[in-house]
């Protein structure tokens, strides 16, 4: 049966990205919301819209049985889960299909093997894909973790097998400090998650995080080339470009290459991440996870390939093969997004919500700007603080630094404090210029350069 | 008895717990000191403390836990 209305199960900036690619597609498109949410941007935007709860996620988006009725309420026959919220959730994605509706994403055992962090190591190695070295699953004895550092060699990281974004993680030097972190590890995370697992991972110190776009129709794959995202604050990116300036064009081939025998190894269906770690020094990339939804930075892959992602991953759900041939997709020039958030950069990143007094969007060739504003609405407190991004195109990088400086001089979202000034900042750096960047770039740069950041912080108030 | 109500300085969620499997940081009729911590804010996914700014007894919390709170409005009384 063909799909006739698509149920956004998301909000914010992402809701109105999916709602534009259905309406294209001469979708109908319901918009689920929180109590916090009835005046977004989404449900203005989508054919219709219906309350699913509370503010609180967990009483709203995360809230499987509210989406699935709202679902039936409103005639939907699929569901496009966004990013974030219950978009790897493999129990939303079976809970979508078994009440009939189409699930725009891969299926649950997909998104389940691929959630595992052991089992997706080895569904990567199993296709050939190098993962950065260390213990090959958990390490049950500390014979056993002596035996894995002598292999891979120091700095090491010791990471609890049941953590995750970034908790429950230590860096040894040494044996000597190795041996004392050891066991103060296993406790720490027996702790904190009820389960003392360990494993070991190399640290690679200098690495830039590079990612390769796929799209799959459950039996072909293909890349959509790749984005580098090393800028990045408390492991959360903040500056993407696509493509990265680092990589040789051999290593691209191969590091493409190695994506699509993964995707294709599991039968990916839709579109999906597979994230990398990139060392300038001797030029490997090593496998880190593969992220089974539609990114945040997507569109910087979308303005280098022409290639419209969120409308691929809706024709795929609806059963079409894929249309793109590898051959189809090529590069053309350079993109950047710059993430703007409700946040003050120059108050340690304070969060901003409330009243957008004013809205002056940037315009003209090669820009673009994703996002949930309007003047006269209210940022609610209760969401993550992304507002939109601004993401530019141009033949070079360069020339794209250029583009985006003006950009962001054309940015006004007055009312709120939002990192555009960190933006500026950036946009305006040597070594950003330079592209001499790593995954702890950012971080260091906020130290070392306050005064960079301050500048454009005072002409932003004023 | 005079009594002083704490204002929340950020829109957002109000947790009375530092985490959901711990007690609250004060009960009602509990001692508190100026700077003492109340609660916590939610804050577009950042936690921040709410700190009493006068010294007395826990009165009547005003607002429930994980209740949503608009900047400025008040949390608990405090009985001077």
């Amino acid at each position: 049966m063909a799909m006739k209305t698509l149920l956004v199960a998301n909000r914010g900036e992402i809701a109105v990205r999916i709602i534009r690619a259905a309406r294209d597609l001469g979708l109908r498109t319901v918009q689920v919301h929180s109590m916090a949410d009835k005046d977004s941007l989404a449900v203005r935007l989508a054919d219709e819209a219906v309350e699913i709860g509370p503010p609180a996620a967990a009483k709203s988006y995360l809230k499987i049985d509210a989406i699935l009725e709202a679902a039936k309420k409103s005639g939907a026959d699929a569901v496009h889960p966004g990013y974030g919220f219950l978009a790897e959730n493999a129990d939303f994605a079976d809970a979508v299909e078994a009440a009939g509706l189409t699930f725009v994403g891969p299926t649950g055992a997909t998104i389940r093997l691929l959630g595992d962090k052991v089992a997706a190591r080895e569904a990567a190695a199993k296709a050939g894909l190098p993962t950065v070295p260390g213990s090959p699953g958990r390490i049950e004895t500390a014979d056993a973790a002596r035996a894995v550092v002598e292999q891979t060699g120091f700095p090491v990281l010791i990471k609890a097998a049941a953590g995750g974004g970034g908790r429950g993680i230590r860096v040894a030097h040494d044996m000597t400090e190795f041996e004392r972190l050891l066991p103060q590890a296993s406790a720490e995370a027996k702790a904190a998650f009820g389960d003392g697992g360990l494993y070991i991972e190399k640290l690679i110190a200098r690495a830039r995080h590079v990612e390769v776009q796929v799209l799959g129709d459950g039996v072909r794959v293909v890349h959509c080339f790749e984005r580098e995202c090393s800028l990045q604050r408390r492991r959360q990116k903040v500056w993407e470009e696509a493509p990265a300036s680092a990589l040789s064009e051999e290593v691209r081939q191969r590091l493409c290459n190695a994506a699509v025998a993964l995707a294709e190894s599991v039968k990916y269906r839709g579109a999906g991440t597979l994230e990398f770690l990139y060392d300038d020094v001797t030029g490997e990339f090593y496998f880190l996870e593969m992220n089974t939804r539609i990114q945040v930075e997507h569109p910087v892959t979308e303005m280098i390939t022409g290639v419209d992602l969120v409308r691929e991953m809706i024709k795929v759900a609806q059963g079409e093969p894929l249309r793109l041939r590898q051959e189809d997709i090529a590069i053309y020039g350079h993109a950047i997004e710059c993430r703007i958030n409700a946040e003050d950069p120059t108050k340690d990143f304070m969060p901003s919500p409330g009243l957008v007094e004013a809205l002056c969007v940037p315009g003209g060739p090669g820009v673009r700007f994703d996002s949930m504003l309007y003047a006269g609405y209210t940022v609610p407190p209760f969401y993550d603080s992304l507002l939109g991004k601004l993401i530019v195109w141009d033949e070079t990088r360069a020339a794209a630094l250029t583009r985006l400086q003006g950009a962001l001089a054309e940015l006004q979202v007055t009312g709120l404090r939002t990192t555009k000034p960190l933006h500026q900042a950036l946009a305006s750096d040597e070594e950003v210029h330079a592209g001499n960047v790593h995954t702890r770039f950012l971080e260091q740069w906020l130290e070392r350069k306050p005064q960079s950041l301050a500048k454009y912080g005072e002409a932003d108030i004023t | 008895m005079a009594k002083k109500q704490v204002h929340s300085p950020l829109p957002g969620t109000f947790y009375r717990k530092p985490a959901p499997d711990q007690p609250p940081y004060k009960n009602e009729g509990d001692k508190v000191a100026a700077g003492d911590v109340i609660g916590l804010v939610e804050v577009m996914k950042s936690f921040h403390e709410v700190k009493a700014d006068a010294a007395g007894k826990i009165g009547k919390f005003l607002v429930d836990n994980e209740d949503a709170i608009m900047a400025g409005q008040p949390i608990v009384e405090i009985e001077g």
